[in-house]
């Protein structure tokens, strides 16, 4: 709402719907949709997950007094360009559940035009991967200028996210495909990087964005893979 | 519409309208160490705890605040920890112009009860939202850090 002036006629308190949870549950991390950020970076198995990567990230986050107050479900339903978190979360492989579209993976929810629906809650795979989060900032308190997140699993599967281009993160597919059979990280984050489109905001150009691409991408390689 | 806020304890009433923040309502009760700064979330001067944990009020709107706890500066009057927050702010010379200092003893105050041992490096990062228009970070970080040396 702070950030438009677009009049809302209608606003459902979502606080009592018990939507406010995270747990393990079939080998998933679930978080409920209306779960403050607040109250994920202050959860034991969220501390504990992915060896405190994701902890990392969350406390990365802009300031203590909003993440006590936004929502994960209102961090991610709005698919914002900016969003750091919806960088990490694709490379966790995460799913969605909304209430009226039912379940699916985070990476198509992004394409979709869904607009009126609830997220229930997310369905991280409680997969044993190792993470990397970077991000590009002017300085800690700003949105990042361009951000990627990499992470591996035991048998090599890589996933690689890039966001913040300005647009909201999307999957480096190519470069995910090009890890199952090659091993060269410098052309993985090359191929990452020439596969997505980036544009110039506020922030930064386009090409400053193509050009700290493939660096961010190799330095989450390196530090995956050490 | 009518909400019920427990604000420093006292158990209120509030008729507010439904897009108001709490910001407002409370300025319009008279909390007047609550300051109206950005008011888009990011300058950290309207700090208030809402069950203990700092929030920023301009962006917190005053309906969703039904039946929560609410502290303010004025609450904390007697706590010793604010004297001692406060104390450490004044001999350090940390507050010029005052206008950020209720936000910042308020996150301060949080910080406390959350963190035990904080580094200097979780000082900054917890208190990355409280910006100071006079940029007094210096005596601002020098007064904490001997606040908690002293607690500790």
């Amino acid at each position: 709402m702070r950030l438009s002036s677009r009049k809302i006629d209608l606003a459902i308190d979502l606080q009592d719907a018990g939507l406010n949870y995270v747990k393990i549950e079939s080998d998933e991390l679930k978080i409920g949709g209306a779960t403050t950020l607040g109250e994920i970076e202050r959860n034991e198995i969220i501390k504990a997950a992915f060896n405190g990567e994701l902890i990392k990230t969350l406390q990365a986050i802009w300031s203590v007094q909003l993440r006590n107050i936004a929502t994960i479900g209102g961090t991610i339903f709005p698919r914002l360009g900016f969003s750091d978190l919806i960088t990490v979360l694709l490379a966790l492989n995460t799913d969605v559940v909304l209430y009226n579209n039912g379940r699916m993976p985070l990476e198509v929810f992004l394409e979709e035009k869904i607009r009126k629906d609830i997220l229930v809650e997310l369905a991280i795979k409680k997969e044993n991967r190792k993470l990397s989060f970077q991000y590009m900032r002017n300085s800690f308190y700003d949105f990042s200028i361009l951000n990627t997140a990499v992470s591996v699993d035991e048998n090599k599967d890589f996933r690689i996210a890039i966001g913040a281009r300005p647009a909201v993160a999307s999957l480096a597919k190519k470069a995910m495909n090009y890890l199952k059979e090659n091993d060269n990280i410098e052309e993985a984050a090359k191929i990452a990087a020439e596969e997505m489109t980036f544009g110039s905001n506020i922030k930064g150009s386009k090409e400053y964005r193509e050009m700290i691409a493939p660096v961010l991408v190799r330095r989450g390689l390196e530090e995956v893979l050490r | 519409m009518k909400i019920i806020l427990t604000i420093n304890n006292v158990k209120r009433e509030v008729e507010i309208s439904p897009s108001e923040f709490l910001l407002d309502v409370l300025r319009r009760l008279d909390y007047m160490s609550v300051k109206k700064g950005c008011d888009t979330g990011t300058c950290g001067v309207c700090t208030v705890l809402m069950d203990g944990k700092p929030v920023l009020s301009c962006s917190v709107l005053a309906a969703s605040a039904d039946g929560h706890e609410i502290t303010t500066i004025e609450g904390l009057e007697n706590d010793p920890e604010f004297k001692a927050i406060s104390n450490a702010l004044l001999e350090e010379g940390a507050d010029q112009c005052g206008f950020c200092s209720p936000g910042l003893i308020l996150n301060v105050y949080a910080m406390k009860k959350e963190l035990k041992n904080p580094s200097e490096e979780d000082m900054k990062k917890y208190l990355v939202g409280n910006l100071c228009r006079c940029t007094g970070y210096v005596p601002q970080m020098r007064a904490i850090k001997k606040y908690f040396e002293v607690k500790a």
